[in-house]
């Protein structure tokens, strides 16, 4: 199932759907970077919500994901990691790296309107 | 609770087998981070088989006494087999450029980890979730 993209202003927010396959993912990849070309976004939020499992896999594409963004400009905010999922990320010994979080949407909507200095990673 | 047994060969079965495990630790009575625990456990093992043996066949039955039940998941595959283990279950090891966090990460998840492998021959990999709040 692709992942909708909405664009709001200068930010896109891609809200992740239940499960993602590793398809979805590498599709997920291209297509988000393809679209802060498109509307020359100066940000994007991942709302990772709905997902019930972040493995080794996802974590590592969606560091990608988070580097691609950059690279194209863009700043990239990662929010609604699930309690559980934060819980067994840290076990396996998965990080995000210096891929900034928030706790939700909303959060990570507010964040947006700091510079990143305001922040340190 | 009867044994039940997935196919894994493409990545939505990856999907389906952690859906599977999920269905099976909440009939066992895992609490939802123990069964996120689990499932993520199930996506590297099964992302494994993809990967590097192209297919295999996961098993879920339930173990343990009526005071002690667990989850035991059985991956199992013909593929090229892992030559040394000691290594492959180390963290960060890979021979495909990915983060090599799969097997020791699992075996970190889940309370009892087996693996069996031989090179040419295939790999087993044995792993029980016990039910603590029993
Ligand atoms: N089912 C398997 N069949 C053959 N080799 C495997 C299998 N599972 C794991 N391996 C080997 O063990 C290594 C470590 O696996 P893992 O910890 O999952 O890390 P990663 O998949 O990120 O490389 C793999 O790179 C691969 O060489
Ligand atoms: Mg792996």
């Amino acid at each position: 199932m692709p992942v909708p993209i909405l664009k709001q202003g200068a930010l896109l927010i891609a809200t992740l759907q239940d499960a993602l396959t590793d398809k979805d993912w590498l599709d997920f990849q291209f297509e988000l970077t393809k679209l802060v070309g498109v509307h020359r976004s100066t940000g994007v939020i991942l709302d990772l919500t709905v997902l019930d499992v972040l493995d080794s896999f996802a974590t590592k594409s969606l560091r990608t994901i988070a580097e691609m963004v950059k690279l194209r400009g863009a700043r990239a905010i990662v929010v609604g990691i699930h309690p559980d999922v934060a819980f067994t990320m840290v076990q396996l010994g998965l990080t995000l790296h210096g891929i900034e979080t928030g706790l939700d949407l909303e959060d990570g909507i507010s964040l947006m309107k700091h510079p990143t200095e305001f922040r340190s990673h | 609770m009867q044994e039940i047994r997935i196919p894994i060969c493409s990545d939505t079965d990856i999907v389906a087998a952690r859906k599977l495990g999920r269905e099976m630790g909440t009939k066992l009575g895992f609490s939802s981070s123990e069964l996120t625990l689990i499932a993520t456990a199930i996506s590297e093992i099964a992302r494994n088989m993809v990967t590097y043996a192209h297919d295999g066949v996961i098993s879920f039955a339930a173990v343990g006494t009526t005071n002690k039940r667990g989850l035991l998941i059985v991956a199992e595959d013909k593929g090229p087999g892992i030559a040394d283990l000691s290594l492959a279950l180390q963290d960060g090891y890979s021979t495909s450029k990915s983060l090599g966090l799969g097997l020791p990460g699992a075996k970190r998840l889940m309370d009892e980890f087996e693996i069996d492998s031989k090179p040419g021959v295939g790999t087993v990999i044995k792993m029980i979730k016990w039910n603590r709040r029993q």
